[in-house]
């Protein structure tokens, strides 16, 4: 059947878009590209929503005002954004969570180990894989056709005009028209040899990306994106090295580690490279602050591979990581379990020890603990680690999306020359990159999801009625 | 030879205070769920998981009872099959709470009847039948007095031992357990809030609600009240008839009252809404139960849930028969059906699915205690 809407994905942006396009009363089909038991893409791995809000709000305590999102969205981006797109989405966080609930989405307090974004971030009841059960059966009651299995690999597009889809499923290929058209495949951090070709070889000679963890999904593979900007010439956004790129513990599966396998003792500790040297200070600024630009810092040490150590003073102290670490009772012993140079290693670790200035250690607080003569500086946390056993957890990057798009507008149209399309529409993680040049702060990419999916939902159906009166007038 | 080796394993385990295989497969899966945390939401075995780094044997205990096996990290989980982290802790706790109910049966011995409960019951059933059957095979008594076939005294006499032994069964097995749990949840003393707190949640079945209200996962994704509402169906209608009976052995002997009671009685009308609300309730539960979702729970124990719930349902609508029949030639059948299925329940009430109430709410008072204790965990970060 030749819907109104077609919408091209199957995670939070996308049925964002479709139950929006639903809403406004057109008939509404969602091709997801993997089985029903892996849909919603990296949304299944998602926690929480950044949302601005200017007194407190259910969920979120005191106020997050516009302008202090915006000014957190521009440190972290190094002002690599679109402000006009980045004010869009932060006031669109600010209304939508009524909505989310009328769609069977529940938040909830953050609890133990998160309470530092009660003021910031509102919080799925069970995460985002729940967030994305309650939009499926919103969708499925309002009537959207949920079609699983479904890769679409490359669209026909017309004058800039959207016009057919050709989808590959089980049973076979086929020709899908639509009047409109929602793409919220994804970006391509799944799809290793693309980022292999991205990031290129190094001054070592090496394939960095080769060494990398996909957090999510193993089906964002970027076809669609790669199809829109090489085919179709459609109008880019972004760096393909870009993403939001954690630190994340080695031995994570290739794929859909998510959010266990995160390595949360940076702070507490040291970090050395495979040559047993530290390369950047540990305890710059709180870890939710800092967590994200790890991953980009041990994709640049050799082997892309780092080593976090702590002492048993850390224990207790940090979120459990999901795999144990590796344990010795002395720091030559550690440094031999985890294959590092030992003499290097001491060396490294005797400096840093002997450079700690003790203050009042306070992992609260951007405490006084700190070193002197030592680079680079560990300025925050330091204490000397002297007291075993000790800790040591190898770290991988581990990248949780790309930020290559395409290159949209407020109206979340897909844009050929600078033209936006007319039935053409982007949302996710496919445009995330409008907002997002570089670097991360938690929630925002549901953020972006959520706002852009449900404008290009509602422009989709928009779209697609004035077609459809196009035709009738025509005939 | 694998299986006796097996089994070998598992009896030295027990011994030496290690962990049994299902015990293991929960404090694996609760290593992935204290790094992840995203369920915290849903019911009280999560926050209590949070204040743990390791997980020994009675953590595992304590935490598996905790579990209300409703579904819904399961579904919400990210790490669920076919993940291959295979995380599916609703499954994990159910199989390890089976395994308590057998460990602190009391006499020990007895914890042996949970290993085939299907057949414990049907067995219990049985013999319940037959003793009351041959019992009023040679009573040609007046159908409108259950007495004239079958003594006061005499009922009493049979039903009394049964019941205050499996009150004592009961009440020794949960207080290993409550020995067993209590070091490891702080080993404070309950207090009146945190008792009040815990009464609460039993009899609400708070944790059934799903954290938001709208209740838990039956067949799939989606969230029903109807599991809270046949289970709520089900305890009160059992307490409203346990009630009836009460009133009934208070009014014979400090009032001389005599059954049987006229329909607006207390005894009567207790009898009547509860027999019904139990029937009602088993009857949804055991729908439930056919239409769960198969990763839900532990399918091993299915017979001993079906069991119970069956023989529920046959308390309650043979006494509903039994008042229906009264003055009916058949009342002496209806009479023995109901007496042997309620001797059946209470004479395995300590090796049959009932032990889950118990535990479970020996559980929650001590999560209700522990929760008001300082966290000795100070994780800083997200």
């Amino acid at each position: 059947m030749h819907p109104d809407v077609l919408v091209i994905g199957g995670g939070n942006a996308a049925l964002c878009a479709a139950l929006m396009a639903a809403e406004a009363g057109a008939r509404v089909t969602l091709l997801e590209a993997a089985p029903r038991e892996w849909r919603g893409g990296n949304s299944g791995h998602t926690r929480n929503l950044r949302c601005m809000h200017d007194a407190p709000q259910d969920v979120l305590v005191d106020a997050y005002p516009e302008e202090e999102f915006w000014q957190d969205l521009l440190k972290v981006t190094g002002g690599i954004t679109n402000e006009h797109l980045a004010r869009l989405t932060i006031r669109a966080s600010s209304t939508c969570r009524d909505w989310m609930r009328k769609h069977g989405v529940h938040f909830q307090p953050p609890l133990s180990g998160a309470l530092h974004v009660a003021r910031t971030n509102a919080f799925f009841m069970g995460g985002g894989k729940a967030l994305v059960n309650a939009y499926y059966r919103s969708a499925e009651k309002l009537g959207v056709q949920i079609r699983y299995e479904a890769k679409v690999e490359r669209i026909e597009v017309e004058d800039g005009r959207f016009v057919a889809a050709h989808v590959h499923t089980p049973e076979g290929s086929e020709r899908l028209t639509a009047n409109a058209c929602v793409l919220a495949a994804g970006g391509f951090e799944s799809n290793r040899d693309w980022l292999r070709e991205a990031w290129g070889q190094n001054e070592r000679g090496e394939w960095p990306a080769e060494n990398f963890l996909i957090r999510g999904t193993q089906f964002n593979q970027g076809t669609l994106l790669k199809h829109l900007l090489e085919d179709h010439r459609a109008d880019r956004i972004g760096d393909p090295t870009q993403a939001h790129m954690v630190a994340i513990d080695a031995r994570a599966p290739l794929y859909d580690g998510g959010i266990c396998t995160r390595i949360d003792c940076v702070s507490l500790g040291v970090v050395v490279n495979r040559d047993g040297q530290r390369f950047y200070d540990e305890g710059e600024d709180f870890w939710p602050k800092r967590y994200a630009i790890w991953g980009r810092l041990v994709a640049q040490q050799p082997g892309q591979i780092a080593y976090s150590i702590i002492d048993s003073k850390a224990v207790g102290r940090f979120m459990p990581p999901v795999f144990p670490g590796v344990q010795a009772n002395t720091m030559p012993e550690l440094a031999q379990k985890l294959g590092l140079p030992a003499e290097t290693f001491m060396q490294t670790l005797e400096n840093y020890n002997a450079a700690c200035r003790e203050g009042t250690f306070d992992h609260t607080t951007l405490d006084d603990c700190h070193t002197e003569g030592v680079s680079p500086a560990k300025t925050h946390w330091a204490r000397p680690i002297d007291t075993g056993p000790f800790y040591g957890y190898a770290v991988r990057p581990g990248v949780t999306f790309t930020y290559l798009g395409l290159k949209t507008d407020d109206t979340a149209a897909v844009r050929f020359g600078d033209v936006p399309s007319a039935n053409l529409f982007v949302a996710g993680e496919m445009m995330a990159g409008n907002v997002l040049g570089k670097g991360y702060t938690a929630g925002v990419g549901m953020s972006i999801g959520t706002a852009f999916g449900r404008i290009a939902g509602t422009n989709a159906a928009k779209a697609a009625k004035t077609t459809m009166e196009a035709q009738h007038a025509a005939a | 030879m694998q299986q006796l080796e097996a089994l070998t394993r598992e009896a030295k385990a027990l011994a030496n205070g290690e962990l049994t295989a299902p015990e293991t497969e929960v404090a694996r899966q609760l290593q992935i769920c204290n790094a992840c945390r995203y369920c915290e939401g849903f019911c009280a075995m999560f926050p209590a998981m949070t204040r743990r780094l390791e997980f020994g044997k009675a953590d595992i205990h304590f935490l598996a009872n905790l579990c209300h096996n409703c579904g819904a990290c399961l579904h919400a989980c990210q790490y669920a099959p076919p993940h291959e982290f295979a995380v599916n802790v609703p499954q994990a706790m159910a199989t390890v709470r089976g395994q308590t109910y057998a460990d602190y049966a009391w006499p020990a011995a007895l914890g042996r009847l949970y290993q085939r409960n299907g057949l414990t019951l049907s067995v219990a059933l049985a013999a319940g039948l037959a003793l009351f059957i041959w019992l009023a095979s040679d009573k040609t008594g007046n159908a409108k007095d259950f007495y004239a076939i079958f003594p006061h005294n005499f009922l009493v006499s049979l039903f009394a031992p049964v019941f205050l032994f499996a009150v004592l069964a009961l009440a020794l097995g949960v207080q290993r357990f409550w020995q067993d749990i209590g070091p490891v949840t702080t080993g404070a003393p309950v207090t009146p809030p945190a008792a009040a707190e815990a009464t609460h949640d039993v009899l609400r079945l708070k944790y059934l609600d799903g954290g938001h209200g709208e209740g838990c996962n039956n067949e799939d994704d989606a969230f029903t009240l109807s599991r809270r509402r046949a289970h709520h169906l089900t305890f009160y209608g059992f307490m409203l008839c346990f009630a009836a009976t009460s009133v009934g052995t208070l009014y014979h002997y400090a009032f001389g009252w005599t059954a049987p009671y006229a329909l607006p009685s207390l005894p009567k009308l207790l009898g009547v809404v509860g027999g019904v609300m139990l029937c009602m309730g088993t009857l949804g539960l055991f729908r439930l139960k056919l239409q769960r979702h198969p990763q839900h729970g532990d399918a091993a124990q299915k017979p001993m849930d079906y069991g119970f719930i069956g023989l529920l349902f046959l308390v309650s609508a043979s006494g509903l028969a039994l008042w229906l029949l009264r003055g009916h030639p058949q009342m002496p059948t209806a009479l023995a059906l109901h007496l042997g299925s309620v001797m059946a329940l209470f004479a395995t009430l300590p090796y049959n699915k009932f032990a889950h109430g118990i535990f479970r709410t020996a559980a929650l008072l001590r999560h209700a205690v522990e929760k008001r204790q300082p966290n000795r965990l100070g994780l800083g970060a997200d």
